[in-house]
């Protein structure tokens, strides 16, 4: 009997995890996780509790210590330098070397950074990883006010935390409301008003032009406005880069992030790349190349897994659907609500009189055929959604049976009459 | 293979300090305390004290709550939690669980040292309650007039504070008015309130096995002695655990008793609310769990047997029914449930819970064996003993002492032999469950670290399975704590309930089917070895 094929997986987050989970279920391969960012499995996106004080990194661990060893999935703590794709080796820092079979990539993300002078100094950081946490806490051990740049989700997290620490805290926000780049208009404004009620400084419009240090510190910036805001901490959150600089010389072919193919495999045979750090050569309809989002990474995982023990799968994923949650306000989106819909699409936006909870759907005016939904501090059901998308549902229908998608719980106000009243005006003033 | 383990805590400024505000009212609850402890000095102090004592409490926990939460945006209050003292197993949690465990020993084994006096005026603490116990019984009062005082305060003044917390969720501010009506009303008023009118003290909502006593010797002869309303109470506690639980249980699962009705849970959901987060999430604390309580419930099933046989054994003239029918009664009783269950239910029991289920059914039938044929009478002193290690050690002690380290429901969790019923029952015919939502999790595990239970809800979320567990109190804080809306709590269909081969929706659907087959097949031992 040979000795099982080695699966070596680069990177322990959510998408080499789920790669390795799956291949175990179905397969008696060697499998190993090699991670240099932490021993075990972590959940990134809880980063941010532990800096709060919900949670002891402990409980970022979704599996127990045991899982692992019962599971015959060998961890590995080291950092591959490099990768020798003709002889089938990792070198890893240390002189060590790693031979495998069949080797899966998913790096992950790094921080983006603007590319302006200042950005090494001292108290200038992203959030991604668990270092950045840890640099995170250094950095704002005596820590006043902070500036972050850039409305998106990271951005939000970090105002959140530095937050819970008494941090008075200023975003610089390129667009005109919060996350707009990917929320209507409306919606982001909502989200703006929400953050700036939990005493967040939100600066719109505006760009970081310089920063400012002392001592090799961060001191200041200048906003290109022209503002100067006074600050001990300089938080970048303006996107993540795929996390492929070690492969330099590997002949693995990348752009912005790893190239693969629909399969996910990239331009050397049974070398895949999943996650972040994949880039699909072939665009999918309303998808990006790079999605950075836990659950596309899951599903890359799920994908690649099968592909490797030997039932090929092209990655399809099915209807677009994401979370998030600014400060209390929860947001869920299924099937796709454009920021800034042509004339092809139209928006219904309802909005409760807190500015608490608020809906927005998209549909196609002429067939007024369902396109999605976004909500707000409104909990519905994916599986819901997910079929109406399937089925092509209208309007109409969704807005009649929006009941049935509630996943609020129980004895929560509901807005189903309230919201469907709404949406009738809006539609009686849009056609008059 | 190390990396250096950072207590993150330690580093940054931890958002744990108190304002001036919560630390003035700290100082105004401690001399509500400060009192009661000067009362064991047997000062004579008048009433005003007592009255003072008592507002003083609930004046400092509502100062303190208010400054917390009234005023700030309504959501997830949890920040700094891991870097308190109080509630992060620091000093202050070590000493308050001493102090309370303390408490507790002297109340159970030693209350002349708190002025109870049986057999004249009472002195020190004991004293200081008489004229609220005057007020409500006519009576004087007794250690456990003292501790029911001080157990409904504390529900009703941390109730406040948690209605407070939670004002957004209407789930918790409805089951909370609940526990704190219960502990009010049914708990403290209504027994109370029956001992004026010399009827037998009798808490409906108390129910056996958790209310042990029920069925001991002097309770049924009080019972007896009652008359018509004697009798109703009796009956009344008898349907409650063999009727009513069950069908209530069927329809929203045990929540309806364990967080929405029950003293215990109450002052867990309500006092103890700022330690649910220590629990022990382990797949070694569960095993741990299902041994003992069940092996408590094994006792108490015993113990209450006897102390029944004993009781007809001693009265063979006031009842119609004979000691020995009572143990045939019992042991056919039990032999029936035990077949119901295994037959129409075996498929749902894990290899381990069908084992266990046998040796207790045998070592019972044993037991009620030896009873019959030796014909002696352990009712007694088995009560004493389980009354001492379970009634007062586990449940007391260890149960409320040690809420500040291994957090708000131990008792619950691993003793209390109506949750282990209430479990069975939701575990294998209720409606109730948690459901998750496709696709959604994330995996971040607030959902498991605020579990009183020590369930790892993530365990089951992150696979898109719903969450049937035998211990589930249904407090609804995982659904709560959730950042992405993917836990509800809710009573359904029986069918497809337990869906241990459900998969993440959000990918191919060929794919998922595929990862669905595999799932089935990997669920048998004997084809994978994997373990989800």
């Amino acid at each position: 009997m040979s000795a099982p094929e080695h699966v070596v997986i680069i990177g322990n987050g959510i998408a080499g995890i789920t790669a390795a989970r799956h291949i175990r279920r179905i397969s008696d391969k060697k499998i190993t996780v090699i991670s240099a960012e932490s021993d075990y499995f972590f959940s990134r996106t809880a980063l941010m509790y532990v800096y709060m004080g919900h949670m002891n990194w402990e409980h970022l661990k979704p599996y127990e210590d045991w899982f692992w060893e019962e599971n015959r999935i060998e961890l590995k703590n080291a950092f591959v330098d490099k990768i020798e794709s003709a002889s089938k080796m990792l070198f890893l820092r240390g002189e060590e070397k790693m031979s495998y079979d069949k080797l899966v990539l998913a790096t992950g993300s790094v921080s983006s950074f603007l590319g302006i002078k200042g950005e090494d100094l001292q108290g200038v950081q992203g959030l991604v990883t668990k270092q950045d946490l840890e640099l995170l806490e250094k950095n704002t051990m005596n820590c006043k006010s902070a500036v972050i740049v850039g409305g998106g989700l990271i951005g939000v997290e970090l105002a959140e935390m530095l937050h819970t620490r008494n941090i008075s805290v200023t975003m610089l926000i390129r667009e005109k409301a919060f996350w707009q780049n990917v929320l209507p208009l409306e919606d982001a404004q909502l989200i703006s008003r929400h953050i700036e009620s939990h005493s967040i400084m939100l600066k719109h419009e505006t760009e970081l032009k310089e920063i400012h240090g002392t001592k090799e510190r961060v001191s200041s910036i200048e906003t290109n406005s022209g503002e100067e805001i006074n600050c001990n901490l300089l938080g970048i959150s303006v996107g993540v880069t795929p996390n492929i600089d070690f492969l330099e010389g590997s002949g693995i072919e990348t752009d912005q992030g790893i190239l693969v193919d629909e399969y996910l495999q990239t331009n050397i045979p049974e070398v895949y790349a999943i996650g972040d750090c994949a880039q699909r050569r072939t665009s999918i309809k309303g998808r990006k190349d790079i999605e950075a989002v836990w659950y596309t990474a899951r599903m890359m995982g799920e994908t690649v897994a099968q592909t490797i023990c030997g039932k090929p799968f092209k990655f399809n994923p099915g209807h677009w659907f994401n979370s998030a949650k600014f400060f209390d306000i929860e947001f869920q989106t299924y099937g796709y609500v454009s920021a800034n819909p042509g004339e092809n699409e139209k928006h219904l936006h309802w909005e409760n009189i807190n500015g608490t909870k608020a809906i927005t759907i998209a549909y196609h005016p002429e067939t007024f055929r369902f396109f999605g939904i976004n909500t707000f501090g409104i909990r519905m059901q994916h599986e819901v959604f997910d079929r109406w998308l399937t089925e092509e549902r209208d309007l109409e229908y969704v807005l009649k049976n929006l009941c049935q998608a509630n996943f609020d719980p129980e004895f929560y106000a509901r807005h189903e009459k309230e919201i469907f009243s709404s949406f009738k005006q809006n539609m009686m003033h849009s056609q008059t | 293979m190390s990396t250096t383990q950072h207590n993150m805590s330690l580093t940054g400024e931890p958002p744990a300090k108190l304002s001036t505000t919560q630390k003035v009212a700290t100082g105004i609850g401690w001399t509500g305390i400060f009192i009661l402890v000067l009362a064991l000095f047997n000062l004579q102090l008048p009433s005003f004290f007592l009255w003072g004592a008592i507002a003083l409490i609930a004046l400092g926990v509502i100062i303190f709550a208010n400054d917390q939460y009234i005023g700030k945006s309504a959501g997830i209050k949890n920040d700094g939690i891991w870097f308190r003292s109080m509630t992060a197993r620091g000093i202050l949690a070590w000493g308050t669980g001493i102090m309370l465990t303390l408490f507790y020993i002297v109340l159970y084994w030693f209350p002349l040292y708190l002025g109870y006096n049986p057999d004249g005026p009472n002195g020190g603490l004991v004293a200081l309650f008489d004229p609220l116990s005057r007020l409500v019984s006519g009576q004087p009062a007794s250690q456990w007039f003292v501790y029911g005082t001080l157990y409904t305060l504390a529900i009703l003044a941390f109730g406040y504070k948690f209605l407070l917390k939670y004002r957004h969720n209407k789930y918790e501010v409805l089951r909370t008015y609940s526990v704190m009506f219960f502990q009010l009303g049914f708990a403290f008023l209504i027994p109370e309130l029956l001992i004026r009118l010399n009827q037998p003290y009798f808490n409906p909502v108390n129910i056996w096995p958790l209310n042990y006593d029920l069925f001991a010797g002097y309770r049924l002869s009080e019972f007896f002695t009652a008359g018509n309303i004697g009798l109703l109470m009796l009956f009344f506690g008898i349907a409650s655990i063999f009727v009513i639980t069950p069908i209530l249980t069927y329809f929203y699962g045990k929540r309806w008793y364990c967080s929405w009705v029950c003293g215990c849970g109450g002052l867990a959901e309500t006092a103890g609310d700022p330690y649910r987060h220590l629990s022990d999430k382990s797949r070694a604390s569960w095993k741990f769990e299902r041994y003992i309580i069940h092996t408590i419930l094994v006792l108490v099933v015993v113990m209450t047997i006897a102390v029944v046989y004993s009781f007809l054994n001693e009265n063979p003239e006031h009842f119609w029914l004979d000691k020995n029918s009572f143990l045939f009664g019992s042991a056919a009783f039990l032999v029936l449930l035990f077949g119901v269950i295994w037959i129409f239910k075996r498929h749902r029991l894990a290899s381990d819970a069908k084992k266990g289920a046998i040796i207790s059914l045998v070592i019972v039938l044993a037991i009620i064996a030896a009873f019959y044929f030796s014909g002696m009478t352990y009712g007694y002193l088995l009560r004493q003993w389980y009354g001492f290690l379970i009634g007062a050690a586990f449940s007391g002690v260890i149960g409320v002492g040690f809420y500040p380290i291994f957090g708000n429901r131990v008792w619950c969790r691993f003793g209390c032999p109506m949750a282990a019923v209430l479990g069975m029952q939701q575990r294998l015919f209720s409606k109730f469950r948690i459901t998750t939502n496709g696709g959604q999790c994330i995996s971040c595990g607030n959902c498991s670290t605020y579990c009183e239970m020590g369930i790892d809800v993530r365990a089951y979320a992150q696979k898109g399975e719903n969450i049937v567990r035998s211990s589930c109190v249904g407090c609804g804080i995982c659904s709560a704590v959730c950042p992405r809306g993917v836990l509800k709590l809710e009573n359904g269909s029986l069918d497809g309930r337990i869906n241990s081969d459900a998969v993440l929706l959000g990918n191919d659907v060929d794919l998922l089917d595929l990862i669905q087959q595999q799932k089935k097949a990997s669920r048998d031992p004997n084809s994978s070895p994997f373990n989800s």
